[in-house]
């Protein structure tokens, strides 16, 4: 449930960077005093406090992939929104970050956290297990060949 | 001469922004599902809990130095190069940092989704 709406937050966040990122380039080189720079500066505080919040629940190296969806929307926003050309290279790219988007988002990746940080080794295992329940565990040793 | 520093310009923005998301992820991690301390205790202690850390700020300001050495290293170097290079590096020096920093549980799914998406990265940003 908070992965649902977190996500949601996050690519609502990632859709509005992509926006940024255009009107950032103009910014810089064209001028900084202009209404698009204050619109964006907004948008990427909403992206950050997106980025925060789930950062507080999920693992970095879990947030980050999902976050990269970015580039992706970006590069659709521009293909369907600007009329950009997207080139084969390109389309590529794309593949490769859903798929390794996919990887992530398919594992059990989501609550891994917090192992040995602030509580004592020995009972972590069977606290961690009983928080995330025994269905994440068989996901990871089935999704994963040894 | 100018390839050695815009590398070097490409070295400072990964290690600034590895060292800033390290930090911004263990600052969350203090303070904790803000989802759920937002329904316990308001919105104004989620706020407080963030400002009152200090990994926060250091994050924070190690992504500061990593959007302005960006900012130098595209002085320096084409756009095509800098962009690419830093983003999908950074993804690769957050797995390990992460690992290394974090203890977070890095398994081989989540190499090949780092790995999967630096190569996009570097794809698409180029």
């Amino acid at each position: 449930m908070f992965a649902a709406a977190g996500d949601s937050m996050l690519s609502h966040g990632m859709k509005q960077t992509g926006n940024i990122s255009l009107h950032h380039l103009q910014g810089i080189l064209l001028a900084v005093l202009n209404p698009w720079v204050a619109v964006g500066i907004v948008l990427l505080l909403a992206f950050f406090a997106a980025y925060m919040n789930a950062l507080s629940w999920a693992d970095l190296t879990y947030v980050l992939p999902a976050t990269s969806l970015g580039y992706v929307l970006l590069a659709l926003v521009a293909k369907f929104a600007l009329h950009e050309e997207v080139s084969p290279l390109r389309w590529v790219g794309i593949a490769l970050i859903s798929g390794g988007v996919g990887f992530v988002a398919g594992g059990p990746a989501l609550t891994a956290h917090e192992h040995d940080q602030d509580s004592p080794p020995p009972l972590l295992p069977a606290k961690d297990a009983a928080r995330n329940g025994a269905p994440t565990e068989e996901v990871v040793s089935s999704g994963v060949p040894r | 001469m100018k390839s050695a520093y815009t590398w070097g310009g490409i070295l400072v923005i990964v290690f600034a922004s590895v060292v800033g998301d390290i930090l911004l992820a263990r600052a969350m991690k203090q303070v904790g599902d803000v989802h759920a301390l937002w329904r316990r205790a308001g919105l104004w202690t989620v706020v407080a809990r963030i400002f009152g850390n200090s990994n926060f700020f250091l994050g924070v300001a190690a992504m500061a130095i990593a959007f302005f050495s960006l900012l130098f290293a595209l002085s320096w170097g084409d756009v095509s190069l800098v962009a690419p290079a830093a983003a999908s590096l950074t993804f690769i020096g957050n797995a390990f940092a992460a690992k290394i920093f974090l203890h977070e549980k890095v398994d081989r799914r989540r190499w090949i989704a780092a790995m999967l998406v630096a190569a996009g990265v570097a794809l698409l940003a180029g």
